[in-house]
């Protein structure tokens, strides 16, 4: 479905008036084509071409927004199949399931659980990212009461009731919240797409399998709705792979429509285990969930969960690195130890999180070695004596401290005899730990 | 409109690669739990590492879950096949380190026949990872388990001769291991191919992080490969995966570390068991077909979620 080159520059003013910074309307095309580019920045081009062009090159898996505000979560938009090609985009949300059958305790502490598990992990955060409702007593006020409840920690929530009236009151009264709706069937997909389309909301499409979900999506299309992630009702691992992976290819290689949206997954339907629901929910997440749903709002499956999803969504293309640079921890002074690291920034933070938990004040000396771990970057030439020794002389750390020692990671002991020669008379190059897990005793025990 | 199941089978398949009377590889599809894309005769394999010697730096969530029996080879590897079910026994010879405890090659391929002898599952002897001991150890293991076939690794771009020498020299089957990377992972194949090693006796480690600890590169890699052999026909590179999984795992901070001195991160057993058995999935994903693993648990949760692709 998407356009070439040619095609875009056809629906371009073809002026060459270079505003895009572009040299010319075709040079601008070639980029849109390739992605590298945003139709906006031809301030000339008409609504309808920008209306075309954004069908055209629009993900094949449609994109939306559900919650507002900070919390708020994007879904959906990936355009390929392997991490390799480019980078998964919107991390899958992980959400939370409270039925309104528990009782006010077990709801009470759920709610709060959901919204104070947070991790920081290489400058991002992990959460819980959603909260859905489900309305499994069947009675609409004891529902309501669960919503009121839910809606106090401004998650983005999930409004899952089989009871249309329930659905449509609850939807007009939470619309400015930007809930999604669960879930529109084939048995009620019109019904359900009236109520989304005068809140505007977006909602699940359910069936029982891919194809029942195909003819759902195409209802509730042909109604104007847009926004729509898919549940394929899988009932074990093996479907609920199979109908991710499937919908994956045909959405992104076949550009099949009817499937081209974030795919959506009940895991504790699929499980009651609770430890195997992580394992699920953190398997699917690799294997292109749009949403996942859990029952347990432990920090232990959590932590875990979010971890491998934030592996599988970085950029394969680039490590994420730190600036190189001395970096002050507990407010150092002159007599303080000094600590050369490299600027993998997931080295940086884990290292970094370990002198501050050991309330030793430092200077950590961050070095470019273009985002390589400790050991990738020594074993590419770029965290070796020569180099580290002309960083650190072109730094002023000999004018924040007055000792000339310098701690380096254990994992490179190898390099100390030689770094010591490169830096000259007077330094000293200490060995540290292998791991910065034993980095706060080594800094307890250290003197000047 | 009805939709039509975009099944994806390759004209290439992964090398079939026999160990005893187990095999590994053979399928067509792009990992060993995508049975809805084609026939995979050959399921993916969890196997258990064993120690030779008492583990040291464990943490206390593993080494209470191996039990007493951690400080003897024999009776942890029959413990492994016998309670925990393990398709196979992986033993890491850690001892024969130089930079440690330094123990000969002979005493370690002592230890290595005596677990040979007790367990009636197919075994992997592993180094310490320092090559050129590594060859050492692996001629002195091959040859006493001569009779039986075992897989003898790592080979790597160092020791490939000695380890690949063994393997010929005495029947068996070897893992050549290479830092993430198609290309090294290639050459290695093709050093070792040159020396005489059939591709029918080839796995390939590609080295792995743990989850969090650069887990992503090694996914992508696999899948890099597996593209490389299916889609491409690269036969060099159509070898199945072995993975030390429970060895980087475990390295994790968040595996380890006390619900006291993290309180936020909730009950460490939990934790731990998931942090390896998580990185397993993503690399079962990934096409790995011999995940090695360490505790128990994660072993029942994998094979959980594995067999749900085999019923
Ligand atoms: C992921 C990875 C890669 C990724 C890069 C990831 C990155 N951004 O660096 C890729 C795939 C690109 C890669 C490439 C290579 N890699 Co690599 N890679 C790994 C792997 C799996 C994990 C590295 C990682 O991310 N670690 C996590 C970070 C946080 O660790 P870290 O920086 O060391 O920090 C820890 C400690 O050092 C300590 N610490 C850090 N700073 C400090 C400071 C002080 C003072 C102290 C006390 C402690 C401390 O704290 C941290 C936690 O404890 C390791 C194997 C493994 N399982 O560890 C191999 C590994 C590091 N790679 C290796 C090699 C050889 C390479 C290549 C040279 C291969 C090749 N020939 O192409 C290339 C080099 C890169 C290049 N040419 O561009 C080898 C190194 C061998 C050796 N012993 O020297 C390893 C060990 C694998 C192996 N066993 O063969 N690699
Ligand atoms: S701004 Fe628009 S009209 Fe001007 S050169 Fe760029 S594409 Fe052409």
């Amino acid at each position: 479905m998407g356009l070439t080159g040619i095609q875009i520059y056809k629906l371009l003013p073809q002026t060459n008036c270079k505003e895009c910074g572009e040299p010319t309307c075709l040079a601008f095309a070639m980029k849109l084509a390739a992605g590298k580019a945003d139709i906006s920045l031809c301030p000339y081009v008409s609504e309808d071409a920008k209306a075309k062009l954004s069908e055209a090159t629009a993900p094949p898996i449609r994109e939306f927004t559900i919650g507002t505000g900070t919390n708020a979560v994007k879904v959906g938009g990936e355009t390929v199949m392997f991490r390799h090609e480019k980078t998964f985009f919107n991390p899958t949300p992980v959400a939370v399931m409270i039925k309104d059958t528990e009782s006010d305790d077990v709801v009470a502490s759920k709610l709060e659980r959901i919204k104070s598990i947070c991790f920081e992990r290489v400058g991002k955060k992990l959460c819980v990212d959603m909260v859905a409702l489900k309305n499994e007593s069947g009675d609409k006020a004891k529902f309501m009461t669960l919503l009121e409840k839910a809606s106090a920690i401004d998650k983005p929530m999930i409004i899952m009731t089989d009871n249309l009236e329930t659905l449509k009151e609850s939807a007009e009264k939470y619309k400015d919240k930007r809930p999604i709706l669960y879930a529109a069937t084939s048995a009620n997909a019109d019904e359900v797409a009236k109520i989304a389309s005068a809140t505007g909301l977006p909602v699940v499409a359910k069936g029982n399998g891919l194809d029942e979900v195909s003819s759902v999506t195409a209802k509730l299309a042909s109604a104007g709705i847009k926004d729509i992630a898919i549940d394929s009702s899988a009932k074990n691992i093996k479907d609920a792979v199979k109908d991710n992976v499937f919908a994956r290819r045909a959405s992104i290689k076949q550009k099949i429509k009817e499937v081209g949206y974030p795919t959506f997954v009940v895991v504790n339907e699929i499980t009651q285990d609770p430890m195997l629901e992580a394992v699920i929910a953190a398997g699917l997440i690799s294997q292109y969930a749009g949403i996942v749903v859990i029952s347990d709002p432990d920090p232990a499956k959590i932590l875990p969960i979010t971890v491998s999803r934030m592996n599988v969504f970085t950029d394969p293309q680039r490590p994420m690195v730190v600036e190189q640079g001395i970096y002050p921890i507990n407010n150092p002074d002159e007599n303080s130890p000094v600590i050369i690291t490299v600027n993998f920034a997931l080295t940086y933070f884990i290292v970094s999180a370990e002198i501050e938990a050991s309330r030793v004040p430092c200077w950590l000396m961050i070095m470019d070695t273009e985002g390589l771990s400790v050991l990738t970057a020594w074993s590419a030439g770029k965290f070796v004596a020569d180099a580290m020794a002309a960083y650190v002389k072109k730094t002023d750390i000999t004018q924040k401290v007055k000792h000339r020692k310098i701690i380096i990671p254990g994992y490179v002991a190898q390099l100390s005899g030689e770094f010591q020669e490169e830096l000259g008379e007077g330094w000293e190059v200490q060995i540290g730990p292998r791991e910065a897990a034993d980095l706060p005793k080594f800094l307890k025990m250290w003197k000047l | 409109m009805a939709f039509k199941e975009p099944v994806e089978k390759y004209n290439n398949s992964i090398t079939e690669v026999s160990i005893s009377d187990l095999k590994v590889g053979g399928q067509s599809v792009l990992t060993g739990i995508y049975s809805f894309d084609g026939p995979v005769p050959n399921p993916p394999k969890i196997a258990m590492e064993v120690l030779d010697v008492k583990p040291e730096e464990w943490p206390q969530t593993l080494v209470d879950a191996v039990g007493d029996v951690y400080d003897d080879p024999v009776k942890w590897a029959l413990k492994c096949q016998n309670e925990f079910k393990a398709d196979m026994i992986c033993l890491s010879l850690v001892s024969t380190d130089p930079n440690g405890m330094n123990r000969s090659a002979e005493e370690a391929a002592k230890t290595a026949k005596a677990v040979l002898d007790a367990i009636n599952i197919p075994l992997i002897v592993y180094g310490s990872l320092n090559s050129e001991k590594d060859g050492e150890v692996m001629k002195a293991v091959g040859e006493a388990c001569h009779g039986k076939v075992i897989l003898l690794g790592p080979a790597d771009d160092e020791n490939y001769r000695t380890v690949g020498g063994a393997s010929l020299g005495y029947q068996h089957k070897v893992a050549a291991a290479s830092p993430i990377d198609v290309n090294l992972a290639k050459q290695l194949n093709i050093l070792l191919g040159n020396l005489g090693v059939p591709l029918e006796s080839i796995v390939i480690d590609p080295t792995t992080g743990g989850l969090g600890y650069g887990i992503e590169y090694t996914f992508s890699v696999m899948q890099r490969i597996r593209l490389a052999a299916l889609a491409q026909g690269d036969d060099k590179l159509k070898s199945p995966f072995i993975n030390m999984i429970g060895k980087e795992a475990w390295k994790a901070r968040e595996a380890k570390i006390s619900e006291s001195e993290e309180p936020s991160f909730g009950n460490l057993a939990t934790r731990g068991i998931l942090w390896e058995a998580i990185t397993a999935i993503n690399l079962l994903i990934a096409g790995s077909d011999i995940m090695v693993l360490r505790h128990p648990e994660s072993v029942k949760l994998v094979r959980s979620f594995m067999n749900e692709f085999f019923k």
